[in-house]
């Protein structure tokens, strides 16, 4: 991926600033041309500007771990979520990455707690149910409150495995386990669905 | 430049890899075209047209346009889904490890009809059937026939004489079976049964339907599997990354067997178990 790819000897740019360029072409998305546009501006911009950025990226770094519970990114443990007094503890809501909880938040349509698997089942590039965090969910299980596991990972093969092997691990416990509905989505065309969708949209219709 | 030029091959997805923000390199094992890598642009967006279509283990019907570097796939269409295969967690993981070995075994670009269909009448009858593992069985024995591989059954892989009914040896490095004299010769070897013998033969020259008749025990089974899959790896020279997958879900399978009923959803699947 981050092949080395170095500026140093194509640019007559100072030393630092090559260093930064390079530095920021490392990031996701970033091309050479962004990196370096994005370096000068940083170059041009006011010492605290850039000293709120430097300080930004250390304190994630340095503050932000799993939660214990639900293994979302937090800085306090247990995080925000966990510890709302407010939300019900015998619904999980299982998802494969932390910006799927803020997906999920966003519909406001769900009030227990989260468990993030931090990936899904995907065997060809190696990634088996060791490599998720399918025992800290297990262990969240034990204590019996917990009556519902909503499995809410990607509508896609990897996501669908992954569900059906969460689930074939929770049904000796006797927990309820629901799977996300799948459907048609908003502003979409019948005309291009594909079959799978159109069968399942079809088969779980709803009275109007 | 060249004119852009645009083709239609009906295939089957391998994988998928994300790229960038919203686009995946899909890998399609296309009918007469072989192993071809192509962009999938907006796929990951929910009211992407192609994303269904494009779903790993999908037999389609693909438009692609010829790019700089990989192809782009512009329009897509489902001939199979396989609706029962995906419903299942032991079809599923077998069926993404005949996928793993037609990506891992094929050159890109290179045209393997035979391989093609092979796999696509497997992914039928692990959609289907119930003897999933005979499937997988078969599908190794002639992928390893169709590249060249074919292990020897009939004499010893190291003297050349005729076999006899008694308990012989199974070497991936000798490429085939061994007698029992010549076994001390090679380096890694591994005891075969005169019934597994008598079933690798079947697998090799017998049709599918004679194979599928075959009851088979779970330790012949497993000699069978130890045979074939190692003989793959050793070829490979690497180890195929859903083997280990297939064994966890088997390790999980429920105790309540022979109760599973898998959702199918009313499938509609016009490839016959033929081939």
């Amino acid at each position: 991926m981050n092949e080395p790819w170095s500026f140093a000897g194509r640019t007559t740019a100072a030393a630092p600033v090559a260093r930064l360029i390079e530095e920021l072409h490392r990031l996701p998305g970033i091309g050479p041309k962004s990196a370096q546009r994005l370096a000068y501006h940083l170059l041009r911009a006011s010492g605290e500007e850039a000293q709120a950025l430097a300080d930004a990226i250390i304190e994630v770094k340095e503050r932000i771990r799993l939660c214990s519970q639900c293994q979302n990114t937090t800085d306090i443990d247990p995080c925000v979520i966990c510890a709302d007094p407010a939300r019900g503890q015998v619904t999980i809501c299982v998802v494969e990455e932390p910006l799927d909880i803020l997906a999920i938040e966003r519909t406001r349509g769900f009030h227990g707690v989260y468990h993030v698997l931090h990936g899904s089942i995907s065997p060809m590039e190696g990634v088996g149910p060791e490599q998720l965090k399918i025992r800290e969910l297990l262990n969240r299980l034990r204590d019996g409150t917990v009556t519902e596991v909503i499995m809410a990972t990607n509508p896609n093969l990897e996501g669908e495995a992954t569900a059906m092997y969460v689930s074939r691990l929770l049904q000796p416990l006797g927990i309820r386990v629901t799977r996300l509905a799948r459907g048609l989505p908003m502003g979409g065309d019948l005309e291009y669905a594909d079959d799978l969708t159109l069968a399942r949209a079809l088969e779980n219709r709803q009275e109007v | 430049m060249p004119r852009p030029r645009v083709y239609k091959t009906d295939a089957i997805v391998l994988r998928q890899r994300k790229l960038g923000e919203a686009d995946k390199i899909v890998t399609l094992f296309t009918s007469h075209g072989g192993k071809v890598d192509a962009v999938a642009k907006g796929v990951r967006k929910t009211r992407s047209r192609l994303a269904g279509h494009l779903e790993p283990l999908t037999h389609g019907s693909y438009l692609l346009a010829e790019g700089r570097d990989l192809d782009i796939v512009t329009q897509a269409e489902t001939l199979d889904g396989f609706p029962g295969l995906r419903a299942d967690l032991d079809r599923v993981s077998r069926s993404l490890y005949c996928a793993e070995l037609a990506d891992r075994l094929l050159p890109s670009r290179s045209e393997a009809n035979p391989v093609f269909r092979l796999l696509l009448a497997t992914l039928g009858r692990l959609d289907q059937e119930t003897e999933i593992d005979q499937a997988v069985r078969f599908f190794e024995m002639r992928l390893l026939d169709e590249l060249g591989y074919r292990p020897r059954l009939d004499s010893c892989s190291v003297c050349d004489r005729h076999l006899e009914p008694v308990d012989n040896f199974w070497s991936s490095a000798a490429g085939g079976v061994v007698g029992p004299e010549c076994a001390s010769a090679v380096i890694e070897y591994r005891r075969l049964s005169v019934n597994a013998l008598k079933l690798l033969r079947l697998l090799q020259r017998g049709t599918y339907v004679e194979v599928a008749r075959v009851r088979i025990s779970g330790d012949l089974g497993a000699e069978l599997e130890g045979c074939l899959s190692g003989h793959i790896e050793y070829v490979l020279e690497r180890q195929v990354r859903s083997a280990a997958f297939v064994e966890t879900v088997r390790r999980s399978a429920p105790a309540i067997k022979g109760a599973e009923e898998a959702v199918t959803y009313s499938a509609t699947t016009s490839t016959g178990p033929g081939a």
